[in-house]
C-alpha cells in the first residue's frame, strides 16, 4: 500500500510494522460480520435477556421483576400455553409434511430427464414470491363463495367449507399455504440426490438388490445430512411462523390460528409490554434450540456423514 | 409405462404450484362482471390491461415503490460488499480465534427472529432510526451468516497456488480479495445478490416494525395495509400483488441457472 515510505524506515521497524499488519488483515476483513454480530445479534440478546427480567413499559417507569415475567406466563397466562400448543400442532403437522413432500417430489425430478427443469421451476415459484404476496393469492383460493378451492371441491361433490372461517379448518389452510413454499426444501433434497455415486444403485442392480431395498439402504441414508438440515431448518420457521397467520387469519377464528410467535408480537407491539414479550421470546428460543439439539442427537442414529470416512481437511467443522 | 405415470403425476402437481398465480393474474385483468361469477370465469371474456393503472392510483404506490427501491439497492450493494469481505477472512487466513468465531458465525443463523425483533426495535428507537429506512438497510452492511458461508464455500474451492503467486508479484491481501477472488466469485455473488434482493423485496415484517407513516411504506407493508382497507376490491388487490411479484420472478429467471446449481449444493454441502 504506502510501499514508498517503507523504504526509508529501518529494517526491523519494517518488519515489526509488516507484522502488525499481517496479524491484523484478517481481523479487518472479518470486522464487518465481528461488529454485526456485537450490534445486530450479541447485543440484542444480552439485551432482550435483561428485558425479560423487567416490567419494562416502550414509555415509562422500568422496574426489576427477577423471574416474574416467566412465572406469569407459565402459571397464569393461559394464552401463552393455547398459542404454544397451536404452534406446536403446526409444527407436528407441518413438518414431517414438508419433507415428505419436498422428498417425494424431489425423486420423481431426479427420475426424469425431459422437462426437469421446467418442473423444478413450477415448484420453486412460489418460493421466490413475498409472504405478503402469497397470502393475498390463498385468501381468494379459500374464499367460501368465489374460492378456487370450493369450486375444485365442488367437482367431487363436496360442499365447500369455510376454510378461514371455520376453527377447525383455519390452521389446516395455514398449513396448505405454507406448504406451497416448500420448493427451497425439495432444491436442497434434488441436490443432496444427485450427489449420490450412481455406482452404488449400479452395484446393488448387478447384486440384485430390490428397488425398495435400494431406497432404504442406500438412498435414505445417503441424503441424511441433507434430511437432518432441512429438518431443523423446517422446525425453526415453523416456530417462528407469523406472516401467513398474522395476514391470513388475524389469529382467528377464535383464537384458533394464534400462532406463539403472534402473542409475543402482540405483548410488544399492541401492549408494549416489551419485558414480558422478550420473556416470550426467549422461551421460543429455548425451545427452538432444544428441538434442534434432540434432533441432532438423536440423528446420530441414522445420519451417515461419507465425510467421515474421507480425510480430514483441517478446515473445521463447517 | 411407469415414465407416462410419472409425468402425468408431475404434470398435475406442478399445476397445482402454478394454479395460483394463473388465477391471481386472471383476478386482475378481469372485468368486475367475470369476477363474481360463479362457476368462475377461467378465461376473461375481455382483458382490462387498465385495471394496473387504476389500482396504482388508488395510493401512493409510487412513494411505496421509490422506497422499495432505496432498501433494495442499497442493502444489496452492502450485503455484496460486507459478505465477501468477511467470506475471503475466514477462507483465506489462518488467526487465533477464527474457527471458534466461525462456529459462532453459523450458530447465529439458529437464532428466532422473534428474540432479535423485540431488542432490535428498542435498539433503533434509541437511535432514532424508527419510521426511516436505515433499519432496514444498514444491517446489510455487516454481513450475513449464510452467505458469509455460502461464499466461504465457494472461495475455498480456488486453489491457494493462486493467492501465492499473486503475493510473489507484491499483491497484498486487499489486492488479492479486489482483483482475484471477487471476479472469480462472481457467480456466488449473484447468488447471494439475488437471495439479498428476493429477501430484501419480500420483507414484511421488518417494515411493519420499523416504519410508521404511510410515506415510509414499503411495497409489501403498502400492499397488506390496502388490502386491509379495500378487502372488497379484489381486481387492485390482485393488480399490485402482480406488481409485487414481478420483480422476484423475473430476477429468478435470469439468475435461475445459479440459483439451481450453485446455490444449494455450496451452502448445504459444506
Amino acid at each position: 500500500m504506502d510501499m514508498t515510505y517503507a523504504g526509508a524506515e529501518p529494517k526491523v521497524a519494517r518488519r515489526k510494522r509488516s507484522a502488525i499488519a499481517r496479524h491484523a488483515a484478517p481481523y479487518l476483513f472479518i470486522s464487518p460480520w465481528i461488529l454485526g454480530f456485537l450490534f445486530f445479534t450479541l447485543g440484542p440478546l444480552v439485551f432482550s435477556l435483561t428485558m425479560s427480567f423487567y416490567d419494562w413499559p416502550v414509555v415509562g417507569e422500568r422496574t426489576f421483576v427477577g423471574l416474574d415475567n416467566y412465572r406469569t406466563m407459565i402459571m397464569d397466562d393461559p394464552q401463552f400455553w393455547e398459542s404454544l400448543w397451536i404452534t406446536v400442532k403446526f409444527a407436528a403437522i407441518y413438518v414431517p409434511f414438508n419433507i415428505v413432500m419436498s422428498f417425494l417430489l424431489a425423486l420423481m425430478l431426479h427420475n426424469i430427464t425431459f422437462a426437469s427443469g421446467f418442473f423444478r421451476t413450477a415448484f420453486y415459484l412460489p418460493s421466490v414470491i413475498s409472504g405478503v404476496a402469497l397470502v393475498t393469492i390463498w385468501s381468494w383460493i379459500y374464499s367460501k363463495e368465489y374460492g378456487l378451492l370450493n369450486f375444485m371441491l365442488s367437482f367431487v361433490g363436496i360442499d365447500g367449507p369455510n376454510w378461514l372461517g371455520d376453527p377447525n379448518l383455519a390452521i389446516v389452510a395455514i398449513i396448505i399455504a405454507s406448504l406451497w413454499g416448500l420448493g427451497g426444501t425439495m432444491l436442497i433434497l434434488l441436490t443432496g440426490l444427485k450427489a449420490i455415486p450412481k455406482e452404488l444403485y449400479e452395484a446393488a442392480t448387478v447384486s440384485g438388490v430390490p428397488g425398495w431395498a435400494q431406497m432404504l439402504f442406500i438412498t435414505l441414508p445417503m441424503l441424511g445430512p441433507m434430511l437432518l438440515f432441512t429438518f431443523i431448518t423446517s422446525i425453526i420457521s415453523a416456530f417462528q411462523q407469523l406472516t401467513i397467520a398474522l395476514l391470513l387469519t388475524k389469529g382467528g377464528p377464535l383464537g384458533s390460528t394464534y400462532f406463539f410467535a403472534m402473542y409475543i408480537y402482540d405483548n410488544a407491539f399492541k401492549y408494549f409490554d416489551m419485558g414480558y414479550a422478550a420473556a416470550g421470546s426467549w422461551v421460543m428460543f429455548i425451545i427452538v434450540l432444544a428441538l434442534s439439539l434432540g434432533v441432532m442427537r438423536w440423528s446420530a442414529a441414522w445420519v451417515y456423514y461419507e465425510g467421515e470416512v474421507r480425510q480430514n481437511d483441517g478446515e473445521g467443522h463447517a | 409405462m411407469r415414465k407416462t405415470l410419472l409425468y402425468s403425476a408431475l404434470i398435475l402437481l406442478s399445476a397445482l404450484f402454478i394454479a395460483p398465480f394463473y388465477w391471481t393474474f386472471m383476478t386482475a385483468i378481469k372485468s368486475t362482471a367475470d369476477l363474481y361469477q360463479f362457476p368462475p370465469v377461467f378465461w376473461p371474456s375481455e382483458w382490462h390491461w387498465e385495471n394496473f393503472a387504476a389500482a396504482w392510483n388508488k395510493q401512493p404506490f409510487g412513494t411505496y415503490l421509490s422506497n422499495s427501491l432505496i432498501v433494495v439497492v442499497f442493502s444489496t450493494i452492502g450485503q455484496l460488499i460486507s459478505s465477501s469481505l468477511v467470506a475471503y477472512g475466514f477462507a483465506r487466513f489462518r488467526f487465533p480465534g477464527r474457527d471458534p468465531l466461525f462456529i459462532v458465525l453459523l450458530a447465529t443463523m439458529m437464532i428466532p427472529w422473534d428474540v432479535k425483533m423485540i431488542p432490535l426495535y428498542m435498539e433503533f428507537n434509541m437511535l432514532g432510526w424508527i419510521n426511516t429506512l436505515k433499519p432496514l438497510i444498514v444491517p446489510a452492511y455487516f454481513a450475513d451468516a449464510f452467505f458469509v458461508f455460502l461464499l466461504r464455500q465457494y472461495i475455498m474451492t480456488v486453489p491457494m497456488e493462486i493467492d501465492e503467486a499473486a503475493r510473489m508479484d507484491g499483491a497484498n491481501a486487499f489486492d488479492i480479495y479486489w482483483r482475484i477472488h471477487l471476479p472469480l466469485m462472481m457467480p456466488a455473488l449473484v447468488l447471494v445478490g439475488t437471495f439479498h434482493f428476493m429477501n430484501a423485496w419480500n420483507d414484511y415484517l421488518g417494515p411493519l416494525i420499523f416504519l410508521n407513516d404511510q410515506s415510509k411504506y414499503t411495497l409489501t407493508l403498502g400492499l397488506s395495509m390496502f388490502k386491509g382497507l379495500h378487502e372488497v376490491d379484489a381486481t387492485s388487490i390482485a393488480a399490485i400483488t402482480v406488481i409485487l411479484c414481478l420483480p422476484p420472478l423475473a430476477l429468478f429467471f435470469v439468475a435461475q441457472r445459479y440459483i439451481m446449481d450453485g446455490a444449494v449444493g455450496s451452502s448445504v454441502k459444506g
